[in-house]
């Protein structure tokens, strides 16, 4: 019985979350003696099927179809849920993305099986698939698997299994099936592109971030010179996005995003436990802050007591300064 | 318009997690809020009924406690309250949404809204799985939503933005946050929930055996994270400090 | 006696929290830098019902007990003791003896659009030289035809200058000493009342505290509330309810700093260790808890015995008396555990501080409820 992974993509590219899949199912599948597969999806994304090759898929089941060029929750769960009950795979692994926790939900449902979302951990334990998976904003954690209900099925968080090595050449096979979307019950009327080059937040490797201590929207400017001379992510605590200097789509915390960056730097941020719910995983934490009290300080691997407009461009010069040499 | 709202009551934001006996999740004498997600929902839910009439229905599987959350929605302005008791040792996410979805197919609904995760669990399947069992249309994570002629068009964040699906009702909409202000409950509202039904129910009132809602998921084990140690202060004057860091993060911590 | 809120006061208690935490605490500190109200905030008050809430429905109000105003004031009092007096002055020294006293006339016209919140309220009964003396009011109110010309000053009241309802205290006959006053409505804008200084204070500074200035200020016959010669006993019965708010109001002041401290020593480290790790501060975070507590009960049991319509005078001067001086304590202590920081305005102990201290003051001084409870004792 096959591992599969649900190969989620955007912009012509395979996502990062859908080649640290690969990755780590390649491990399980070596372990297991099992085939690795991809599910591809889409309009036009045959070319794909080569890089998930190279990631270490067996099998790449490729559904094209004009009306699965954007993703749409009815048209994606009927392709997928109906490959899974024709080759019952032994389980189906997603990334944790907007994209994934929606179409897993469902699929999930349709073939009457359990789902462990968000899992910051996979292993085989006593020949089981083993998920751990934060609970609580992360103040927590569960060790859970599904004993009997196939396919096992899950969303891994992005950012935390790993890459691994691409081995060039190596290519897998490509089986073309119908993919036959049915009645699709979403029209997508509109769709509004937020233009920025900046790393999505979820999948960012650094991420500047700014609380009430930014004082103002305009302020916000130091830290996206800092983000840019970094390539990082700009965030937020909700504090900023309640006084409405930034939108929701910025806020990291228990009500906003939750994300695993090697490094966070937090400006201006007082550490409420809400906030932390949304970074404490981050490899290396760092903070700026004028209050010697802050709770951000009792998690930050390196703080800085003082005035964050005085620290922040002086940081960003000492990394311009350290990139140019 | 008929709008059943799912909610769920949950800790506080601020509890502190710890770990019984028995190896379980404490909950005793934690703070129980109505899970602030599902708050969008049940504000949405009341703005529909404001702007084109009709009545709103919450409905909740959890224990008794649950019921103040209930009445905090019926405090809102919502219609009717139903709880549903399930006494089952394990739940999952399937179990909930099976009894939710058995409770709702006995009503009358033109909308089912829900928040789009609980910040407990934080699975957010539950809602898309109820519009599965239903066979009703599904659009997650919604910051606007209109509703007009049988149909719903719902603003829905995707990454790197954003997008606006129409689809025909009855269907199922999840709340994201920023898709609406939640009203505090108003001390008429407090006094009016008062006289408003609230339906208990439990599996048999439902028709439901523990087998159709057996749980497909296990927990083997709940732990703590390890406590992150504090760091160290870097000390001196602003601009020191910043060149210290940079350099700390180069060499030591090795990111940069 | 039970021990436990209702359903309905429990969702009340959270709701009100909820939105004290959410809405006024994060403008506490500046109202009180800047000494001005964010009036804002007592519109969204108005939209909860929070600014009626023991009157009946009819009357514009939430037609919930007075056990839930209390908790209601604590609440609001717990993050800013100046919006805990704004609500507490303008429901129990103005809309209530309207609500009391009052003819079906001017509950309509007055009680309603009070207890809605689309007017604010005040009483004016304190003078230069009437203070705790209350029966020696000065100002006159002197009969011409259809109406009372009222002439003289009152100091120090609260939501004065803000509030559009006044409900004034004056002399009708001197001879008769307090037994020749009468209470009058007077509406903000009546020609002939102007207000004078506002009042710079140490505490509850985003509160309004002003002087009412009358001059030959006209006020219809209709407007006077109650009989003539009721004016002082008006008063006195406004007084025995408004000390249950005032108790509410220290009770959540005390509390609000005792739940900052309690935190602050869970963080603080010195000397390798949390402070709440040493005994000495333990106590005193015991002693503090226990004294709210008792706190309390007093202040509950005050409001349980007015909801129950029995004799409650000497309950709510003991809920007062203990809760103002429990809250000059425990903010003293407060700031004591928070150290130098408390000393800052970084933190809000100080203010809170600051804040407690009137409470000990207004309303009846502690001295004066120690009279009204021996009177109680030795009648």
């Amino acid at each position: 019985m096959a591992i599969w992974i649900y190969a989620e993509h955007k912009d012509g590219q395979l996502k990062k979350v859908t080649l640290e899949l690969l990755s780590a199912g390649r491990r399980l599948a070596d372990q297991l003696n099992e085939e690795l597969a991809a599910v591809l999806i889409g309009r036009d994304v045959a070319a794909l099927a080569g890089p998930l090759g190279e990631y270490g898929a067996d099998k790449v089941y490729l559904a094209e179809n004009d009306a699965l060029e954007n993703y749409t929750t009815d048209g994606y769960t009927a392709v997928l849920a109906a490959l899974a009950k024709e080759h019952r795979p032994m389980a189906i692994l997603l990334g944790c993305t907007v994209q994934g926790r929606d179409l897993a939900a469902q699929v999930a449902q349709r073939l009457q099986t359990g789902l462990l979302t968000d899992c910051t951990g996979l292993e085989l334990e006593n020949g089981q698939l083993t998920f751990t998976r934060p609970i609580y904003a992360g103040k927590a954690f569960v060790k859970a698997v599904i004993p009997e209900a196939r396919p096992v099925m899950a969303t891994i968080r992005p950012n935390v299994l790993g890459l691994g090595q691409p081995q060039a050449g190596r290519s897998a096979e490509t089986v073309k099936v119908a993919a036959q979307p049915g009645d699709i019950r979403q029209v997508i009327k509109d769709i509004v592109r937020q233009v920025s080059t900046r790393p999505e937040l979820t999948e960012a490797d650094i991420i500047v971030s700014g609380g009430r201590g930014m004082k103002g929207p305009e302020n916000f400017k130091i830290l996206e010179d800092l983000a840019d001379v970094l390539g990082a992510a700009v965030g937020a605590s909700r504090a900023a996005v309640d006084a409405g200097w930034v939108p929701q789509s910025m806020q990291v915390g228990q009500t906003g995003k939750t994300v695993s960056p090697v490094l966070y730097i937090a400006c201006g941020i007082s550490g409420a436990i809400q906030h932390l719910a949304g970074m404490g995983s981050s490899k290396c934490i760092v903070a700026i802050n004028k209050d010697p009290e802050a709770n951000i300080f009792k998690v930050a691997d390196y703080g800085i007591v003082g005035d964050l407009f005085e620290v922040v461009p002086v940081l960003t010069e000492e990394f311009k300064k350290m990139m140019e040499k | 318009m008929k709008i059943v709202v799912c909610l769920k009551q949950t800790f506080d934001t601020e509890a502190k997690i710890t770990i019984n006996a028995d190896g379980k999740i404490n909950d005793q004498g934690v703070s129980l809020i109505m899970n602030p997600y599902d708050e969008f929902a049940v504000e949405e839910a009341l703005r529909i009924k404001e702007k084109d009439g009709g009545e709103v229905t919450v409905i909740s599987v959890g224990g008794a406690k649950a019921q103040d959350a209930l009445r905090q929605a019926l405090a809102m302005g919502a219609d009717n309250a139903v709880l549903i008791t399930p006494e089952l040792e394990v739940m999952d996410e399937y179990a909930t949404a099976t009894i939710l979805a058995k409770a709702i197919e006995g009503m009358e609904y033109d909308l089912i809204l829900g928040g789009f995760r609980a910040i407990d669990d934080g699975s957010a399947q539950v809602a898309g799985r109820v519009a599965e069992i239903l066979g009703l249309p599904v659009v997650n994570v919604v910051t606007k939503l209109e509703v007009a002629d049988g149909k719903a068009l719902a603003t829905r964040e995707i990454e790197g933005g954003s997008e606006v699906v129409e689809v025909p009702l009855p269907a199922v909409i999840t709340a994201q946050k920023g898709l609406n202000e939640p009203r505090y409950p108003s001390m008429k509202g407090i006094m009016k929930a008062k006289k408003k039904p609230m339906d208990k129910k439990g599996l048999a009132d439902l028709g439901l055996e523990p087998a159709a809602v057996a749980a497909k998921v296990t927990a083997l084990s709940y732990f703590l994270p390890a406590p992150r140690a504090a760091g160290k202060i870097i000390p001196g004057e602003p601009a020191e400090a910043a060149v210290a860091l940079a350099r700390a993060l180069r060499e030591e911590a090795k990111i940069i | 006696m039970i021990f436990k809120l209702t359903e309905e006061q429990e969702l009340l208690q959270k709701t009100v929290r909820d939105f004290a935490r959410e809405e006024v605490a994060p403008k506490a500190a500046e109202m009180d830098e800047k000494e001005e109200y964010d009036w804002s905030l007592w519109d969204k008050m108005a939209e909860m019902g929070l600014t009626g809430i023991p009157f009946p429905e009819d009357y514009g109000g939430a037609g919930m007990d007075n056990l839930s105003y209390a908790i209601a004031v604590e609440e609001l009092s717990r993050v800013c003791a100046s919006t805990g007096v704004l609500v507490s002055a303008h429901t129990s020294l103005c809309s209530w003896p309207i609500y009391q006293f009052g003819t079906e006339e001017q509950k309509q016209k007055y009680l309603v659009p009070l207890a809605e919140g689309t007017k604010i309220g005040a009483l004016g009964l304190t003078e230069p030289s009437a203070g705790s003396d209350a029966g020696s009011v000065k100002l006159t109110a002197v009969p011409d035809g259809d109406e009372y010309v009222l002439n003289g000053t009152k100091i120090f009241i609260t939501n004065g200058g803000r509030a559009d309802i006044y409900v004034i205290i004056a002399s009708t006959d001197k001879s008769r000493g307090h037994r020749g006053t009468a209470a009058f409505i007077v509406e903000k804008g009546t020609p002939g009342f102007t207000f004078g200084k506002k009042e710079h204070k140490m505490g509850i500074r985003a509160s309004y505290t002003y002087e009412l200035v009358f001059e030959n200020c006209r006020v219809p016959k209709e407007n006077m509330l109650g009989q003539d010669g009721q004016g002082f006993k008006i008063a006195l019965a406004t007084l025995d309810g408004g000390r249950i708010g005032i108790a509410a109001q220290a009770l959540g002041i005390a509390q609000g700093a005792f739940d900052q401290a309690l935190e602050y020593s869970k963080i603080r480290e010195q000397f390798g260790k949390p402070i709440s790790a040493n005994q000495g501060l333990q106590w005193m975070l015991a002693d503090m808890a226990t004294r709210i507590e008792a706190a309390r009960l007093l202040v509950y049991r005050a409001a349980y015995l007015k909801d129950n319509h029995q004799p409650y005078g000497k309950e709510s001067a003991m809920a007062k008396l203990y809760a103002s001086e429990c809250a000059m304590w425990v903010t003293t202590k407060a700031v004591q555990i928070f150290g130098g920081y408390g000393y800052t305005r970084e933190y809000p102990v100080e203010r809170m501080m600051r804040d407690a201290k009137i409470t000990e003051i207004y309303e009846g001084t502690s001295e004066v409820q120690r009279i009204v409870i021996a009177a109680n004792l030795l009648k």
